[in-house]
This record gives C-alpha cells, structure tokens and sequence, in this order.
C-alpha cells in the first residue's frame, strides 16, 4: 500500500476560503444530482407528481370550476407551480436526514471542508430540481393550453420569485429533516402539513368563492400571496403588492426558521 | 517522545450522563492505540471529540499539534475517519463516493480519478467500483468506507470498530491492511471490544470503563499486570481428569475450570509448575499438554474492571446502528 502515503502533507491554512467552499458545494451539489442516476424513481417523483396534478386538475375539475379547461388552466398553472415547489422542498429534509442517519453527514464533518457547504450544497441541488420541475410544468401548461398573458421578461420574474421562496422554505424543511427520527417522518410531514397548507389558498379556487372565515385564512396564507404573485407575473393583474409580501414572507421564514435549524443541529450532532 | 495524539482530562457529558471523565491519552507518532473497552464505556464518544465531530466539555485535546477545537479545521486535514457511523453515501458508486471526497479535500478532478482508482484497486473493490453501495456486502462497505478515510492522506487514522459484524475472513483482511497503513507510518487510534483484535493490531492498549482510563500499557504488560498466569493441563487419557483435577486443585488453590479435555486454573506462583509436573507423574497421568500462559486480554478485562468486556455485546450492537441494514431511502 505504498501509494496511500506520500510526503507529509503540510498543513493548510486555519479556515478554507469562500472560494473554495463555493467549490466544495459545488461539489456537494454534484453528488446529491448524481444520485438520481441510481435513484431513477426520484426522478419520477417530482417530475410526473406534478404532471399528474396539472392533468388532474385541468381535466377533472377546470370544466366545473372555469368552464373551459384551457382558462382554468391559465388560472391555476400558477399556483400549482407554487404547491409543487413546497413539495419539492420536501426533498432537502429527506436527504438531510438520510445523511445525519446513515453517518453521511458525520464523514463530511471530519473533512477539512466549509462548514456550510453540506448545507448549502443540498440547497443549491434542490434548487436544480425546482427549476427542472418548474420549467416542466410550464412547458406542460403550454401545451394544454396555457397561454401567457404578459412578457416572457414577466414570467422570467415569476420563475426567479419562486425559487428565491424555494430558498427560503428549504429552510423548514432542513428543520424538519433535523428533527426527523427518519426520512419517512419528513415525507409524513410534508404530507401532513403541506397538504392543508396548499389547498387552503387560491391555488386551484379563487378566494371569493369560499365562505367568509376561510377567505381570511386563505388570504393570509403566504402559498396564496405568492400564488397571487406568480399569476401577475405570468397571466397579467396585480404584481407589486403580492410580490413584495412574497419577498418579505420569503425573509420572514428564513429569518425565523434558518436560526431554529442550526440550533436543532447543534442539539443533534 | 513525538506524539500524534494527546488529550489531557478530556470530558465529555450527555445531559445527565457523563460520557467521558477526564481521559488522557497519548498515542505516539506510527503507532497503534487500542482504545479497548464495553459498549457504553465512552470510546466512540473520545474519537468523536478527536474527530471534531464533538465540542469537548472539559480538558483539551491536539492533533498532531493542534487544538481539536480552536485548530478544527487544521485537524481535519490530517485525519482519516471510519467506522459504524461515518459512512459513505449508499445512493453513490464506491467509485463516486471516493471522487467526491478527493474533490472535497481539494483534489483537482484528474488527481481525484486517479486515487479513487488507486484506492479501488488496494481494497479489491475494482469490480464494483460502478455499482450504488447499497449493493455492497457488509465487508465491502468496511473496504471502501476505510478507503473514504484514505482519499486525503491521513497521517492519523481512526477506526471505530472497524471489524463489527465483519465475518473472519473479512476481519484478518482488515487487519492486514491496517498492518500495512502502519508501515507505511500512518498513526492509527483503533476502539474496539475485541480483545483479539487489540492483541493482534495495538501497540499499546488504554483499557477504558464508564469514561476513565483504567489500565494502559503494551498488550504484554497488561497481561504481566494483573499477575495472574493461566495453568492448563490436558491429560491424554479423559479418565484421568479428575486426578488431575484434585492436584490442580489442591496446588492453585482454586477449584479450577474444567473445559473438554482441560483442566485450567488462575495461578500467581510460577514455580508451581515443576511441582504440578512431579504430582502428576506420580499419579501416572500422562500429559498432552501442559502449560502455563498469561493471562488472555479478557481476563485481564476481567480483573480491571470486575464485569466481562463482551457483555450485553449483541444488545448494544443492536441500539447502536438501529438503521445502518434498513433499505434504500429516498
């Protein structure tokens, strides 16, 4: 085995550079995408789950609620972009916590790398998918119907919007992945509470058709401002409002939820 | 003396439990450590604080120099680490998850090639090198989760019970590499609950019990410690057991063991055994075999500590990797 050991290694510096932990997430971002090579199925997952929402809702139920499912479809591709980046996020919890219970995650913590960059690698591989499973809905939409209503420029906007709202949910999904005893308790919870926070909001029903207490909730429901936001940007109607409520409530989770995450983290390893 | 390893009143506590009372330790620069001790006895938690994976409560600890906690990153450029927790990624080839640790350790991707295939090729892992790890049988998985501690070029090494559920044959191939690392002037920090295996790899062994070094020296010095010699007779007729049974007896002053064939006894005096010879021819009892051994390392155990090492072996094990043979996750 005289090819494991060479010269002494000098020791480097006490802490490595940003550049090189922006390489090291690189890296980290490679092999959390590299694994859907053996993970095919994951692919799947979040690629015909949202196709299957998009041809359900259009063709089941866009006939009674709009009339026609190409205008139900131009209202609610939208949100249904929004629902399906929420689910999406649910993937950072679950390989994180993969990680922390196979001891993954404990390899990389004795390697002389940044200390963010296992975290901010699956965040960047998670905004992959998202832009993968946002651009596929799009083109979808388009082909059964969808037509936009603004600029490209706009829905480049919506995109961009989604995904920096995708950055910050991550968040809750990193603390849930933290806290997790497994990865089947993440996807329970994003079943669980993903769910009701999705379909109580104007993704796939405008607010005014509901009762009066559950207009309140719904309006208040950040899925529906960012909805809101998404369908100014790409269908045509109010933008600045909603997007900047979108911005802020993207702020506010991270704000409250990155802290809660390094704290469960320092708790659990 | 050139250290690679030292830690000074290390402690460590879990809420209420203290993990570790106030370890020293000292391993010398290209040698091996056993770090021996039960399940719970605080092994895995010292690697894990000489790892930087655990911010110590008390006392300190270096690294070829430098300070686990205020040098951590210096730390983990010069370590390697494996064992029942620190894995490797399932849903990667073996041939992947050495690449992305040589990128990691800032290998450019040509070099990073280069050794994983290098290190595919030393652990016989070439045939599989394409194949997800989940695959891997559990051998497969010590070979390569060694060869993830290797990418880097650690000049000291930690292995966690590295040979855990290993079959025989699998554990004497690890050790032959472990043998070889050392040769080749890696320092190696090795737990384990198994006697044989601190024998067989350590230079010197630190006998550990509920967080404190109890014993520490060479595996011969440890065995001369307790003073206790083993005498083993073994007639070749069975029906002269119990003759000899009664003069073992009688001169150890013990009421020895009968295991098989062979009558065994803990004896302090070692002149014993010309008398032993002459009682025995005088009864006529012919010997096949006639010895006296230090004591095993688990007897050695056995008298530190007051409770066998390998106790509750198979329970621990069990709570400890509760999920490490679950199937695949997402």
């Amino acid at each position: 085995m005289s090819a494991t050991r060479e010269v002494g290694r000098t020791t480097g510096p006490a802490r490595p550079t940003l550049l090189e932990g922006l390489a090291q997430t690189r890296s980290l971002a490679w092999r959390t995408l590299v694994q859907i090579r053996h993970n095919p199925w994951e692919l799947g997952d979040f690629s015909f789950q949202p196709i299957m929402f998009v041809l359900l809702f259009t063709y089941v139920f866009g006939g009674a609620i709009s009339g026609s499912t190409g205008e139900y479809l131009t209202f609610a591709l939208p949100g249904i972009i929004v629902m399906n980046m929420l689910f999406v996020t649910m993937y950072v919890g679950m390989g994180l916590n993969t990680d922390l219970t196979k001891g993954v995650f404990d390899r990389l913590r004795s390697l002389p790398i940044a200390r963010w960059a296992p975290m901010a690698g699956r965040i960047t591989a998670d905004l992959v998918k998202q832009a993968w499973s946002i651009l596929l809905l799009l083109g979808i939409g388009l082909i059964l119907g969808f037509r936009v209503g603004t600029s490209w420029l706009h829905v480049l906007g919506a995109f961009l919007l989604v995904l920096v709202f995708a950055l910050a949910f991550s968040w809750v999904s990193v603390l849930v992945g933290i806290v997790a005893k497994d990865p089947e308790q993440v996807q329970l919870f994003g079943f669980t509470a993903l769910f009701p926070i999705t379909f109580v909001s104007n993704v796939f029903v405008p607010a005014e058709t509901m009762p009066g207490w559950l207009q309140a909730i719904v309006e208040a429901n950040p899925v529906s401002i960012l909805s809101d936001a998404a369908r100014g940007l790409m269908v045509g109607g109010p933008v600045a409002e909603p997007v900047t409520y979108s911005l802020l409530w993207a702020a506010g989770i991270m704000a409250v939820f990155a802290p809660m995450s390094m704290w469960a983290f320092r708790r659990r390893v | 003396m050139d250290y690679a390893v030292v830690t000074e009143r290390l402690v460590k506590r879990f809420g209420e439990t203290t993990a570790l009372a106030g370890v020293d330790l000292a391993v010398t620069r290209g040698t091996v450590l056993g770090l021996l001790g039960p399940n719970g006895a605080g092994k895995t938690t010292a690697v894990r604080v000489l790892a930087t994976l655990l911010r110590p409560d008390g006392g300190r600890a270096t690294i070829g120099g430098y300070d686990v906690v205020n040098d951590a990153h210096r730390v983990r450029g010069l370590i390697g680490m494996t064992g029942q927790y620190a894995s490797v990624d399932e849903n990667l080839t073996g041939a992947e998850n050495l690449l992305l640790i040589g990128r990691l350790v800032g290998m450019p991707r040509p070099d990073a090639r280069q050794r994983a295939s290098e290190l595919l090729a030393t652990f016989e892992l070439q045939d599989a090198a394409g194949r997800a790890t989940k695959t891997y049988s559990g051998g497969m998985r010590r070979r390569l989760d060694l060869a993830a501690s290797l990418v880097g070029r650690p000049e000291i090494l930690f292995l966690d019970e590295p040979t855990t559920g290993l079959d025989p044959r699998a554990r004497l191939g690890l050790w032959q590499q472990v043998r070889e690392l050392v040769s080749d002037g890696v320092t190696v920090l090795l737990t384990t609950q198994y006697l044989e295996e601190a024998d067989t790899l350590a230079d010197n062994i630190a006998v550990i019990d509920r967080g404190s070094v109890i014993a520490s020296g060479t595996p011969a010095e440890l065995k001369a410690r307790t003073g206790a010699q083993s005498l083993a007779v073994r007639p070749q007729e069975s029906a002269d057991l119990p003759a000899v049974r009664t003069v073992v007896a009688e001169l150890a002053r013990t009421e020895p063991k009968v295991e098989g064939q062979t009558v065994s006894a803990s004896v302090t005096d070692p002149t014993l055994l010309p008398e032993v010879v002459r009682r025995l021819d005088d009864a006529g009892v012919v010997n096949a075999e006639l010895a006296l051994r230090h004591a095993s390392l688990n007897e050695v155990f056995l008298s530190l500590t007051g409770h066998p090492a390998e106790e509750d072996e198979t329970d621990a094990d069990d709570t400890k990797r509760p999920r490490a043979e679950q199937g695949v996750s997402p």
